[in-house]
């Protein structure tokens, strides 16, 4: 049951099949690297999972320790436990970081409930230590004229204050040099627990070796076309997408 | 733990606590439609100085004179019927200076909107005013022994002639618009306001206008005159209960800044969804002074505004600051008028504006710097933010500037609430309308921190209230 399982998803975009039978079960406790060429629908996967007005799903299911996602609205599956580090994180301009993250964790209480604000503050100020950020982020409008960098931060600081039981991150290395990827991946570390489970989307290799994943999973057209240890990654950078496509041509 | 009570208490005014009404057995009614016999009923009741009442007669021809004013504006004022609207309606008894003296039912709805709290807790005076007379009127002892005058209407022009017949209706005269005119006939409380030279008043004095009856209408005057080297901030506050029928809500406001004086004038407005609201509003800066107008509109069916300040004497400043919030079926046709009339005098206009659903939104800016002054500037700023596709938004500015010796700025922009935020906001958790809430209260943010606290809080709740009840 603890589990995020996507049990033969089909889904398409503007009348277009994108994902055509997808399948994968990530426990909680393990991270999971879903790689592939651009265009094999790597994004598509995470915007279907969080719940995308302009993606339909055709057929299949993802299960949230055993409740169907898909039953449910964007702001229901995030407070059910569903994270999405987005590749391209929206500016919201005149809202502070700190109001925004408020607002998001009081929306996990219950009615009538207040949150704790000393508290909050405390918490938040010591997990921007952590990533590097300076306390002045606090007061500036969410996401609006920061750099990539600071933007993905942005975006694993989100994922620490609201410990979600499992995380997406979608192309979280891009844009970003080789030192800011190194802090997110230390965030992101710092997260992995036996509670929680990760799906990690990246063209690249180079993130997963900061973020060691337990498997790897390869995209292509739609469908996971292979699926093995951390190694596999290494394969995939030396040998290239094609090795895997060829690799399907003759299977089939 | 008290404080935290009395501090929620006095933001807690919101629409549907706003709306309600009861059944008062008014003494005096002038009965539906307008004639010369409405103006006598009212002169009569008042016990009003003749001069008063030829001017209320000479202003209903101009008012009869005047043409509705949809060449240029909305079509719905057609929908006003001025014979099925009362115009005058009132308990017949003075205002009172406690709490414990007002009629019941008035007391409660006072009560029910926090005033007597928000006295207590921050304010130097309050006027409460009950559909056309004020019930409460007390201004507190500190602030009187300092010489400050703080009545309504009827009691400034009986008591303090002197003064308030030397600025009546020169900032604004009864035939600068057809509801200036109406206002002028038939006018009705509001506030008399005299700070003397000087006098610093610490704490801002409110006034709130309740309209409690169906097919009525409130024709508040004001003036406020605040003498050399002295400084004021007055506050108001407007409700009035959902009615099927439609209430006109029409006043006059004057503001009289004399040399080195600062005004600051804060409105508030949550009207229901019936009422018209057409206002006008204007101050009179000599040489060195400053009028402010904050304004915030939110609620009404139709509301025009467009607070102004002359700016007579070398160095005044004027500033209006505005936000409007338009929702379904409701049109905020507000904006600014700056007429330099000095050197060095500088107008800063900052304008946001919100539409949401069907609502619509218009700005309208005049700016008038003649050729023969220098060194003046005026700086324009008008933001539109739609929330929907369906939402309409209209930007008229009218900046004339003659000779070269001046500054101007103007800048506007229209943005919209996208739905790739809306969908970022809700993967967070947040659900649509704390999303809508959130972006909206950001976009305001800015000109949100020129209100003082107790009305920034109340200003983010209605905005929270207006967002929730406009989404699904």
């Amino acid at each position: 049951m603890s589990t995020l399982e996507i049990k033969d998803l089909h889904a398409s975009v503007n009348g277009t099949e994108i994902l055509k039978g997808l399948s994968l079960s990530v426990p909680k406790g393990e991270v999971h690297a879903m790689m592939g060429p651009n265009g094999s629908g790597k994004s598509t996967l995470a915007k279907v999972m969080a719940g995308h007005q302009d993606y339909e799903v055709g057929s299949g299911d993802v299960f949230l320790d055993g409740k169907s996602l898909l039953e449910m609205d964007v702001d229901e599956r995030s407070r059910e436990g569903l994270f999405l580090a987005f590749q391209y994180p929206a500016e919201i301009p005149g809202v502070s970081n700190a109001n925004f993250l408020r607002a998001a964790r009081q929306a996990r209480l219950p009615d009538g409930e207040e949150i704790d604000a000393v508290a909050f503050y405390q918490e938040m100020y010591d997990k921007m230590a952590k990533l590097g950020i300076d306390k002045k982020f606090t007061g500036r409008s969410v996401n609006e004229g920061f750099s990539g960098g600071e933007k993905k931060r942005n975006e694993v600081l989100q994922m620490m204050m609201l410990e979600p039981k499992y995380a997406v991150l979608d192309e979280t290395d891009s844009g970003l040099d080789i030192d800011a990827l190194k802090i997110v991946a230390q965030g992101v570390n710092a997260m992995r627990s036996e509670e929680r489970g990760f799906l990690v989307i990246t063209h690249y290799q180079r993130l997963l070796e900061h973020i060691v994943p337990d498997h790897v999973h390869v995209l292509n057209e739609g469908r996971i076309i292979r699926s093995g240890p951390k190694e596999l990654a290494l394969e995939l950078e030396e040998k290239g997408y094609d090795w895997l496509k060829e690799g399907e041509l003759v299977k089939s | 733990m008290s404080t935290d009570l009395n501090s929620r208490n006095t933001i807690e005014i919101d629409r549907e606590e706003a709306n309600f009404h009861y059944d008062v057995k008014y003494k005096h009614d002038a009965g539906m439609g307008l004639s010369e016999d409405t103006i006598d009923y009212i002169a009569n009741v008042k016990g009003e100085e003749q001069w008063i009442t030829d001017f209320r007669k000479k202003a209903l021809g101009v008012f009869y004179k005047k043409k509705m004013p949809t060449h240029w504006a909305s079509e719905d004022l057609n929908s006003i019927n001025f014979d099925e609207i009362r115009y005058y309606l009132s308990a017949g008894e003075a205002p009172k200076r406690s709490w414990d003296d007002v009629p019941d039912e008035m007391k409660e709805t006072f009560e029910r909107l926090g005033i007597p709290e928000k006295e207590r807790s921050f304010l130097a005076g309050v006027e409460a005013q009950f559909d056309s007379e004020a019930a409460y009127s007390n201004v507190k002892d500190a602030v009187a022994e300092q010489g400050v005058i703080f009545v309504n209407s009827s009691e400034g022009l009986a008591e303090h002639a002197d003064i308030f017949r030397k600025w009546f209706g020169k900032v604004i005269p009864t035939g600068d618009n057809k509801f200036s005119a109406l206002n002028s006939a038939v006018f009705s409380g509001g506030s008399f306001i005299y700070v003397p030279p000087g006098v610093k008043v610490k704490h801002p004095l409110q006034a709130y206008f309740r309209i409690n009856s169906e097919q009525f209408g409130q024709f508040e005057r004001t003036l406020i005159i605040v003498d050399e080297g002295a400084e004021l901030t007055y506050m108001e506050g407007c409700t009035a209960p959902k009615f099927e029928t439609t209430t006109l809500h029409s006043a006059v406001v004057e503001l009289v800044a004399m040399k080195d004086a600062k005004i600051q004038y804060i409105t508030v407005q949550n009207w229901s969804a019936n009422v018209f609201n057409l206002v006008t509003k204007r101050g009179l800066a000599h040489e060195n002074a400053e009028v402010r107008w904050i304004d915030c509109n939110i609620g009404s069916r139709l509301t025009m505004k467009y607070p102004g300040v002359v700016m007579k004497g070398a160095g005044a400043r004027g500033e209006v600051i505005s936000i409007a919030l338009a929702n379904d079926g409701q049109h905020q046709d507000t904006g600014a008028k700056m007429i330099h009339a000095a050197d060095n005098t500088t107008s800063n206009v900052v304008s946001k504006s919100i539409s949401v659903g069907e609502g619509r939104s218009t700005y309208r800016g005049q700016v008038h710097i003649p050729k023969h002054l220098k060194g003046c500037k005026n700086n324009t700023e008008c933001d539109a933010l739609l929330i929907n596709s369906k939402s309409r938004t209209d930007t008229y500015p009218a900046i004339t500037v003659r000779g070269n010796k001046h500054s101007t700025q103007h800048e506007a922009s229209v943005s919209q609430v996208s739905e790739e935020q809306i969908f970022y906001m809700k993967q967070r958790g947040l659900s649509e309308a704390e999303a809508m809430s959130l972006s909206v209260n950001g976009f305001v943010n800015d000109l949100v921190r020129e209100f003082p606290m107790e009305y920034s809080v109340e200003l983010k709740r209605l905005i929270d209230l207006e967002m929730e009840g406009s989404v699904g």
